[in-house]
């Protein structure tokens, strides 16, 4: 389904990574792994379509992703390094706002059920400024659960997180690669997955 | 569609009810600039009706570039653009709406404001409505061709003095339509129609181009 063929990317004079082939079908994980600076996070942000490789393509059922545009972003889900929320909106707000936004507007109910789930029940209705770094990571990563996105693409998305979260986050990917799903990430903690398979991508050699 | 429209329009909106400040500082700075020349140059009469519509309309310009540099770096620097770009809407549908918010922040308040301005200067009430108008017209086309220079300095280090380079000698024929309408005002308010047909028509090329180049400009600097 996601396939990347002869990826080239730089920054500046550097070239990060080149002639890089991948073909992913459906169940799949690539954990992405390497030194730091050596391109990860580029490559993420490439497969997303945020970054244009200077040669090579990405594409999504067999068609270019740009030239398949709001169609493939549409099944993509995106969390990097930064979390995407405002701090000055509670996590119910964020999670409403971002599930509009990607095109598949949900009830409060299910905002609710999904806060609760990821573990803040209670502080639904906080400024998400008044919360802990790691809650801040729990309201991004709820959108895992009302998103229907078939490729997650995930940007170290351990960070901060306590074991309990750890836990929760990774049964959450089990389940998305269990019902089909794709997910891309990178994390330099050693998390086991389980389920399905597990793809392994070593960058920077 | 426009549902995604009200959605962004709200969120800014209710962002900027929860941090007042910031609205209130272009209006502000609006009205302390537009105060300070009579007290500068005296009160004659004469005088501040000829620098009068100059005046409102130069101070109308900084104050409108004072917010313009927040317009997306706050959302630039939560991460919240980069998931914008990755929605499954037109970006430029987004960037319009942006745009909308603010200047319903920065923008309208001055046209409300503008009476009281207008006084200062010993406008006339015709007068008064004329620039009004002129700047319920003008205001968004500021608002509009400044969001492309914020796209455009959008994460460079000392990106606000090069925004302002770069916008304010686009503002130059909204500069001279506008404060044109209200200097014609003076003698015919017939004559106006044509300064004030002139900025609507700036308005609407703005409302069609403007969008559409900053979201282009959007994609290059969050790469």
């Amino acid at each position: 389904m996601l396939e990347v063929i002869g990826l080239e990317c730089r920054r500046g004079d550097r070239r990060l990574f080149s002639g890089l082939d991948l073909v992913l079908g459906p169940g799949t994980l690539l954990h992405v792994r390497g030194r730091n600076g050596s391109g990860k996070t580029t490559l993420l942000r490439t497969l997303c379509g945020l970054f244009t490789p200077d040669a090579g393509e990405v594409r999504w059922r067999g068609e270019s992703i740009r030239t398949l545009a709001e169609d493939y972003r549409r099944e993509l889900l995106y969390c990097g390094h930064l979390n995407g929320i405002k701090s000055d909106l509670t996590g119910l707000e964020n999670l409403a706002i971002a599930a509009r936004l990607d095109g598949d507007p949900v009830g409060s109910d299910a905002v609710w059920q999904a806060l609760a789930r990821i573990g803040l029940r209670g502080f639904e209705d906080l400024p998400t400024r008044m919360l802990s770094q790691g809650q801040k990571r729990r309201v991004a990563l709820a959108r895992l659960i009302l998103s229907r996105a078939r490729l997650w693409v995930l940007d170290e998305p351990f960070t901060a997180l306590d074991v309990e979260a750890v836990a929760l986050l990774q049964g959450l990917i089990a389940e998305h690669l269990a019902g089909g799903g794709l997910v891309v990430m990178t994390t330099h903690q050693e998390v086991p997955l389980t389920s399905g398979q597990v793809a392994r991508l070593d960058l920077g050699g | 569609m426009w549902a995604v429209f009200w959605c962004i329009l709200k969120r800014d909106l209710l962002l900027a009810l929860r941090r007042r400040t910031e609205v209130l500082t272009t209006l502000f700075f609006f009205v302390i600039v537009v105060s300070l020349f009579p007290l500068g140059v005296g009160t004659e009469r004469q005088v501040l009706q000829i620098l009068g519509p100059g005046v409102v309309w130069v101070a109308a310009l900084l104050a409108s570039m004072l917010a313009l540099e927040r317009l997306f770096a706050a959302d630039y620097e939560d991460g919240t653009l980069e998931q914008m770009l990755l929605t499954p809407q037109p970006l430029s549908l987004l960037v319009l709406a942006k745009v909308g918010a603010h200047w319903l922040l920065t923008g309208l308040p001055l046209v409300l404001i503008a009476p009281l301005v207008g006084m200062q200067y010993h406008l006339s009430e015709a007068q008064i409505g004329i620039m009004m108008l002129a700047l319920l017209l003008g205001t968004p086309i500021l608002s509009l061709i400044g969001a492309i220079g914020a796209a455009l300095t959008l994460g460079l280090r000392g990106g606000g003095i090069l925004l302002s380079l770069l916008i304010l000698p686009l503002y130059i024929p909204v500069l001279v339509y506008g404060a044109g309408a209200v200097e014609v005002s003076r003698i015919a308010l017939t004559d106006t129609e044509p300064y004030l047909m002139l900025l609507s028509a700036f308005l609407l090329a703005a409302l069609t181009l403007a969008p559409l180049a900053s979201a282009a400009a959007l994609k290059i600097s969050l790469e």
